[in-house]
């Protein structure tokens, strides 16, 4: 049977198929569609199949261990910058080893389509010593998840599946197999688990002692493959695969094409292609990851063309057209792009409640022009932008409130987060904590809009529990307010962040109202 | 035979929708088909665009190459204009005429017209307008299939129809008849 999937969906598939008993992951372009299909998938609801969303990528890198301690196959979904979270938990699992299959998902995102930089997952999976694959297209996504878990199982390592957002969001006809039944519970009985420094030290000889069966399973692969005998040599990396097989089709050209879709590199197939070619291209969305392993790996003498001599840009995602230009095979004649073009970012929908908190803080600050209003990863991240220009920082996850505490530590006044709901119980509670611990003289916003919005409205994991958690944490109650943000409530919400701010100590304030898109879905359903 | 369309317009407008019923359509001729969507940031009011590509044979590359497209579809015409360089030299342009105002700096329409008057092959109605003749205001991206309809050659206007019904049917009959009637305005 054939099923019309996005990227995403057909891992989504390939992994229930595979006998998948739990998938643990917190919303992230480009990951989020892979949990939300499981989400919807009927057979899987009724096998019990864990799908509920995580607070943070640790949280989800853990229980997906604890899943596979007691045997059972289990999938983490992310995208790439969720890989800095829950690093610790991801390395060490490496090191403990794993019983059931632990496949661990990320999702690139090279030319920041919707993130605040290009980091290569690849990098992360070559420092934990395990195994990883790049899917192509669709149907080697749906077909390596069965393929993944299997060799999670036999290695006793993680897996990483490595997706870039082209193949994530991109749809097309995918083969399906039959469902797998799910494992049988099966605790692990390994002292290994126990990560003291004795026991630790065995566990990273065995992980070590597993490299060359890695190599052997890379050289071995399905995935990875010698195509083409021609004087021209090439090294094709996941998605690059495509428009390496593009360009050459278009121009009519020969070459000698090794695809790599399985990590850590095939040594022996890459020294046989320099070889037989002498020079290389290589081609990888991402960093120039592989581009310095072949030149570690071939020496000085053999030319090594890619990202790093220019070849080909250094930063942003591959297109068929500067693929096709490294290759020396321009993509000809095309129209301008016309003058009267204006740029359109994206923008707060109409009737967002940000708006309303925006518009009072933009008021209030125009008295403070010592004042700076720290930012976080969201929607609201947007009133950075014309016409709030409200933010003076966007970092990371959580960052908006320590950053605001380290500030006011150093005398800026006032200083001010802006962070929501859903970033504030990934990563923010732990920095108001600190905040409480001192009564650092700063005005925490948490928006709450009752969902997880910038990627789609799923359910955020902190929903009705927002002023109890900030009481919890130690800040006074007294201090802790909440508005309805609306343009009729404007004065009062600039009221009570104008004595906040004045309060000489730490003061939240959660303007809540729901995220109109789903406001609207809601409204629909009824 | 192939056929590479760039859907284009801005966040909200439902370009997505007109790529899920070409997209019906192919599958269900057999064509070989991969389409590259945008997610995420953009989808809030942004501009957006996808890659749609129908094929006899298979189909590499999930995105167009520049001078690639032999249709751009597009729900706004200064998001026509933005993705001309995709646009094969004797490509066919299909947009809606009426522009879409959330940006300060929006050029003048006058502008956008002269430059969309000098395609070679140029199809430019008030969609808005027909939708809402036909009685469904929010049906605007399936007036614009409709217009596109003859332009796509790789599935004929009846397999559009019919992916159509099959697209919408999960809604009710009634989203069905009203699609439709936008669909069929370019025929009657």
């Amino acid at each position: 049977m054939n099923r019309l999937l996005l990227g995403d969906e057909a891992v989504a598939l390939g992994a229930l198929d595979a006998g998948l008993s739990g998938v643990y992951a917190y919303p992230g372009t480009p990951s989020t569609e892979v949990t939300e299909f499981i989400q919807a998938d009927a057979a899987a609801r009724e096998a019990g199949v864990h799908s509920r969303w995580c607070t943070n990528e640790k949280t989800a890198m853990e229980a997906a261990l604890g899943m596979s301690y007691a045997g059972k196959r289990a999938l983490v979904c992310m995208k790439h910058v969720g890989m800095n979270v829950c690093a610790d938990a991801f390395v060490n699992a490496a090191v403990t080893g794993v019983k059931g299959g632990l496949v661990v998902l990320a999702a690139d995102d090279p030319s920041m389509h919707s993130s605040q930089n290009e980091q290569d997952s690849r990098f992360y999976a070559n420092f934990a010593m395990v195994p990883l694959l790049e899917p192509s297209d669709q149907q080697e996504a749906y077909d390596m998840m069965a393929y993944a878990f299997a060799l999670s199982e036999s290695l006793g390592v993680p897996v990483v599946l490595r997706m870039v957002t082209r193949l994530a969001h991109s749809r097309a006809s995918v083969r399906i197999g039959e469902r797998k039944a799910q494992n049988a519970l099966e605790p692990s009985s390994s002292k290994g688990w126990v990560l003291l420094p004795a026991i630790a030290r065995k566990q990273y000889r065995a992980l070590l002692d597993k490299q060359a069966a890695m190599q052997e399973s890379s050289a071995d692969s399905p995935f990875n493959r010698r195509e083409g005998e021609a004087p021209l040599g090439i090294v094709a990396c996941g998605i690059a695969y495509n428009y390496v097989k593009e360009a050459l089709a278009r121009a009519g050209r020969e070459a000698s094409v090794l695809k790599v879709s399985q990590y850590p590199l095939p040594e022996k197939a890459i020294k046989a292609l320099a070889a037989s070619c002498g020079g290389l291209l290589v081609f990888e969305d991402g960093q120039p990851m592989v581009e310095n392993g072949v030149k570690g790996l071939l020496g000085a003498d053999v030319p090594v063309h890619g990202r790093l001599d220019g070849v080909l840009p250094r930063t942003g995602e591959l297109t068929p057209d500067n693929v096709a230009q490294a290759l020396g095979l321009g993509s000809g004649q095309h129209f301008p792009l016309p003058s009267p073009i204006a740029a359109r970012p994206p923008q707060f929908c109409q009737g967002c409640g940000h708006r309303d908190v925006y518009a009072a803080l933009g008021r209030i600050m125009q008295d403070y022009p010592q004042g700076r209003v720290f930012g976080d990863i969201g929607c609201y991240t947007l009133g950075a932008l014309p016409p709030y220009g409200a933010l003076a920082s966007c970092v990371d996850m959580g960052a908006s409130i320590t950053m605001a505490k380290g500030a006011a530590d150093s005398g800026l006044f006032p200083a001010i987060a802006v962070i929501g709901d859903s970033t504030f119980t990934h990563s923010g509670m732990t920095g108001l904590l600190d905040a409480a611990n001192e009564n650092s003289p700063i005005t925490v916003i948490i928006s709450d809009n009752l969902t997880t919005a910038m990627t789609g409205g799923q359910d955020s994991a902190g929903t009705s529990k927002y002023e109890k958690i900030c009481v919890a944490l130690g800040v006074d109650p007294a201090h802790v307010r909440t508005v309805v943000p609306l343009p009729a409530n404007l004065p009062e919400i600039e009221k009570m962040m104008r004595e906040e701010i004045e309060y000489k100590g730490l003061s939240v304030i959660i303007p809540r109202r729901e995220c109109i898109q789903t406001a609207r879905r809601h409204a629909k359903k009824k | 035979m192939k056929k590479d369309i760039i859907l284009c317009g801005v966040g909200g407008q439902g370009i997505l929708s007109i790529a899920t019923v070409i997209g019906e359509a192919a599958t269900a001729e057999g064509l070989y088909l991969k389409q590259a969507e945008v997610h995420g940031m953009s989808q809030r009011g942004g501009d957006v665009q996808s890659h749609l590509r129908l094929s006899t044979e298979p189909i590499f590359s999930d995105l167009i190459p520049l001078g690639g497209a032999d249709l751009i579809i597009s729900m706004e015409p200064m998001e026509a204009l933005r993705y001309l360089p995709w646009l094969r030299a004797d490509g066919t342009v299909v947009t809606a005429s009426k522009p879409l105002v959330n940006i300060p700096d929006y050029p003048e329409e006058a502008a956008l017209r002269a430059e969309l008057s000098k395609l070679p092959h140029l199809v430019c109605e008030d969609i808005d307008a027909m939708a809402v003749k036909a009685g469904n205001p929010r049906g605007a991206n399936m007036a614009l299939l409709g217009l596109a309809a003859d332009s796509l050659e790789i599935v004929s206007r009846q397999a559009l129809r019919e992916a159509l019904k099959r697209v919408f049917a999960p809604k009710g009959e009634a989203i069905v008849a009203m699609n439709l009637k936008c669909y069929d305005l370019e025929q009657s």
